[in-house]
């Protein structure tokens, strides 16, 4: 029912600020959101300051004359099901069955800024920052459709009702599609006041509906940026610097690498050099036989050439002091000194790559007309659209931004200086003056992904004479994401490097949680689940800790601590009930198998989770039997995409708590391909059982908060198994027997 | 070269040693198959080569000259593969779907092989990676297909 049609290449954008505060965005503090973000005032206020986001109808919904409806997401998709909670969003106040809708990622547009004023698809933000906006959305359009109605049947709009995609006049029988009435329905002023359906005549909201994308995903008809192509492009490759900051001297045998087939042309760019031909595979094979001699520049940011994450963790480890503080409850000091007992332990964990299957590619087109098409997996079109004009020498209005399905993002797709091709594409068609299609190798990937930073985390407990912590002081040693990519002040701490050990429930009198500054020499990222992927690891494994010191039962001890907290309590409870009752083992199981339970909690991006696992060990290694989680995120759309999200990122929190470790040597890291660095294969999946509770609590975020508690219980389980505490990950390289 | 893919037959001019997948992608412009690894570690580049699992991001195309090649593409024009892919619907398998392609012909292949495979052959043959972490839905979606109580 679009009134003008949105410019096909993506209207013009706004002047988005890169250096944006994602300071709460990802669920600061006591896992609450913070609203009172610094967000930058700049142009993207100025251009939105005359259109409210998420109101314009026509900038979101086009009602095809077959009934079909196209909606604009703010938000993209890539497998976390968002298109598919959009449709039934929106379809449920527009009255349209999720099934007819068309979704596809908006353009960049003052009218998408509805993360906070911003826009970004991360931090577990999409559903619960829109779901008001787009219900309001759907209504306003099914109001405008029945005004439409009302005129063409010349009947007063009260005597209208709606059935999925009508309009009905009951008293005549008469009923007009939505698809014949939304051209004159777009002509109409947006309303304000449309009545929002109940929650309890929601068909679609609450319900398991099937996702949109499945059949075309399953027959591989669905396209990602890797896929794509338009007229007249060459196919780029590149190879990277072995090490970030090093740029290419010479290159002795370009004459023979030139003559190589279908080779067009070879190109040096910052930190890369990079072939141009008709194929793909030649242009890789081309850029890999390139012999470049690669020299460090004066007076240039590189990683350091002895860096190791060795010698890195020991440098962490060394860090003395308590830090600047995040937390504080009580008189953590005097808590320590009368305490009956003290535990202390120190746990670290590696640089994580995201690994996302499909490698990273850009597609860059300048047209005729001076603008720029450039298509590119991206988490915030409007960021990536000011940094390709900036790369480009163009305005950002003359940039398109398109945003095609993500083979998988965890936080691989935001912007990072040197992680992101679409620079190197853009520079490489602005040289030729052709398209360029570039595609990373999994190989350069490696090299160049934006990692999970390291870090370490030493804790203090204090016990009282019964055994119970009365203090706890923990400080985490390295940098966090948010700091690094939005700007980190030197007296606050950010709150992505203490998330999950700071903001936990338990009822500790004294406590204090501090965080030592170490800036990570990697570049590093936001990783699904952000700081909480490693510090809830951190926080519940050393709450076992505290509990076998004192003599506990570990989730007694946990539910002693939540007694004055009945939303924990009762997730606790309900992931008790579901894994059939607390055993934490050692026991045999049916199969004559040792087997021993851990369990873990996290309040991660609004949501509360917990988890127990089962394992096993044979031979030495780890075997995870069943995972159940239990997770509460107030309110919910779609219970079988949770449960869906739930599967991944178990999967993900368990092939990071078994197999994940990004070792770097000599300024390189180690593994440039799977073989190096395993992921999870389908043997070790275990089986996962999901619950969810509705508390009614404000909504939480789904994607990623059913990871982090996966690696804590699985450790604690190990634990019990192997006799002793285990405080570091991979647990392969635990050497357990 | 002359290829036979899905059936029909493909002229290509290409070096005999190309990874049959860049064929597929940038000469054949079938992009359904996929790139992951490049070194047959993950499996999103599967296709059935005469009717066998081939991971075709290392099969040279002068090896599959006269062989037939079947992709993703015509899943759906077998009825074994038609089967997977309704099992794959009913049990939402795919999420960011990136590797579904090759989990689907994988399927495919060892179905079409043995009608009623055990709980063990499903695990043998079902070891593509998935970072989305589908493997639970996409075995029960197996066992489906193959009538396997779980
Ligand atoms: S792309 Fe062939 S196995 Fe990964
Ligand atoms: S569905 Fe994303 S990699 Fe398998």
């Amino acid at each position: 029912m679009m009134m003008r049609r949105f410019a096909p290449k993506g209207g013009p954008g706004p002047d988005q600020p890169a250096k944006l505060s994602r300071r709460g965005f990802l669920g600061a503090g006591a896992g609450a959101l913070v609203l009172s973000v610094a967000l930058p005032m700049g142009n993207t206020r100025a251009q939105a300051g005359k259109i409210v986001p998420g109101t314009r109808v026509s900038a979101f919904l086009e009602i095809r004359p077959d009934n079909k409806v196209l909606f604009r997401s703010p938000f993209i998709e890539g497998g976390q099901g968002i298109f598919t909670a959009m449709a039934q969003i929106v379809g449920e106040e527009l009255d349209v069955d999720p099934a007819q809708f068309i979704v596809e990622c908006a353009p960049p547009g003052p009218d998408y800024l509805l993360t906070m004023g911003a826009r970004f698809t991360g931090g577990s933000m999409s559903v619960r920052m829109s779901y008001d906006t787009l219900r309001r959305l759907g209504a306003a359009a099914r109001l405008m459709l029945i005004q439409a109605a009302a005129q063409r049947l010349g009947v007063p709009a009260a005597s209208l009702s709606t059935k999925p995609g009508q309009v009905i006049h009951a008293s005549s029988g008469r009923t007009l599609d939505y698809g014949a009435i939304a051209a004159a329905a777009a002509k109409l002023p947006v309303p304000s006041d449309a009545p929002l359906r109940s929650n309890a005549d929601f068909r679609w909201i609450g319900k398991p509906i099937a996702r949109l994308d499945v059949l075309e995903k399953s027959t591989g008809q669905a396209r990602y940026s890797i896929d794509l192509s338009v007229k007249g492009m060459l196919h780029a490759a590149v190879q990277h610097a072995p090490r970030l900051g090093l740029e290419p001297a010479s290159l002795t045998n370009e004459a023979d690498v030139r003559a190589m087939p279908g080779v067009h042309s070879v190109h040096r760019l910052p930190g890369a050099v990079a072939v141009l031909a008709n194929s793909w595979w030649r242009a890789r094979r081309a850029v890999e036989t390139l012999a470049v001699t690669w020299a460090e520049p004066a007076g240039a940011v590189v990683m350091p050439a002895d860096f190791s994450s060795q010698a890195h963790r020991s440098k962490l480890t060394s860090m003395v002091g308590d830090g600047v503080a995040f937390e504080t409850e009580g008189d953590v000091a005097a808590g320590l000194r009368g305490a009956a007992r003290v535990v202390e332990a120190t746990y670290e964990a590696p640089h994580l790559a995201h690994g996302q299957l499909e490698p990273p590619s850009a597609l860059a087109r300048f047209n005729k007309d001076g603008t720029l098409d450039l298509w590119l997996p991206n988490q915030a079109p409007e960021m990536f659209q000011t940094a390709a004009a900036k790369v480009a020498g163009l305005a950002p209005e003359k940039v398109f931004i398109h945003s095609p399905m993500l083979g998988g993002f965890f936080g691989r797709h935001f912007l990072y200086a040197s992680a992101n091709p679409f620079p190197q594409a853009i520079l490489l068609s602005k040289a030729v003056g052709r398209p360029v299609k570039l595609i990373w190798s999994r190989e350069e990937e490696f090299l160049r992904d934006a990692l999970r930073p390291t870090g370490i985390a030493r804790f203090r407990a204090g016990l009282d004479d019964a055994g119970l912590p009365v203090a706890l002081s923990a400080v985490a040693v390295g940098e966090g994401a948010i700091g690094r990519w939005y700007g980190r002040q030197p007296d606050k701490v950010d709150s992505s490097a203490v998330e999950g050990i700071a903001g936990k429930p338990y009822a500790i009198s004294h406590r204090r949680i501090g965080q030592i500054h170490v800036d990570d020499p990697a570049v590093i990222g936001f990783w699904r689940s952000v700081g909480h992927s490693m510090n809830d690891f951190f926080y519940e494994t050393f709450f076992d800790e505290m509990a076998d010191a004192g003599g506990q039962d570990p989730l007694a001890l946990r539910r002693r601590l939540l007694a004055r907290s009945p939303r924990h309590l009762t997730l606790l409870d309900a992931v008790v009930d579901l894994s059939g009752g607390w055993r934490r083992g050692p026991f045999k199981a049916a199969d004559g198998s040792r087997r021993a339970r851990g369990v873990a909690m996290a309040s991660p991006f609004g949501s509360e989770a917990a988890a127990i696992a089962e394992v096993s060990l044979r031979s030495g290694e780890v075997v995870v039997h069943d995972i159940w989680v239990a997770i509460d995120p107030g309110r919910i759309v779609n219970p079988a995409i949770v449960e869906a999200q739930i599967n991944s990122a178990v999967a993900l929190g368990l092939s990071t708590t078994l197999l994940e470790e990004v070792v770097y040597a000599n300024g390189e890291p180690q593994a440039r391909n799977f073989d190096g660095y395993p992921i999870l294969p389908p043997d070790r999946m275990p089986r996962v059982h999901v619950r969810i509770i509705e508390s009614g609590a404000a909504m939480g975020g789904i994607g990623e908060p059913g990871l982090p508690a996966v690696p804590p219980a699985v450790t604690n389980a190990v634990s019990v198994l192997a006799g002793r505490r285990i405080r570091s990950l991979p647990l392969s390289k635990a050497g357990l027997t | 070269m002359e290829l036979i893919i899905n059936g029909h037959r493909k002229q290509v001019e290409i070096e005999p040693d190309t990874p049959l997948l860049w064929v597929l992608r940038d000469e054949l412009g079938m992009t359904g198959t996929k790139y992951g690894c490049g070194l047959a570690q993950c499996g999103a580049c599967t296709v059935l080569v005469d009717g066998q699992v081939t991971r075709s991001c290392v099969t040279p195309v002068e090896a599959v000259v006269g062989a037939a090649v079947t992709t993703i593409e015509a899943v759906s024009d077998d009825p074994v593969g038609r089967r997977v892919v309704e099992a794959w619907v009913k049990h939402q398998v795919p999420q960011c779907g990136y590797c579904q392609s090759g989990q689907v012909m994988t399927a495919t292949a060892l179905l079409k092989q043995s009608e009623k495979p055990s709980e063990e052959e499903i695990a043998a043959a079902m070891v593509n990676l998935c970072r989305c972490g589908t493997y639970n839905a996409i075995a029960a979606a197996v066992r489906d297909v193959a009538g396997v109580k779980s």
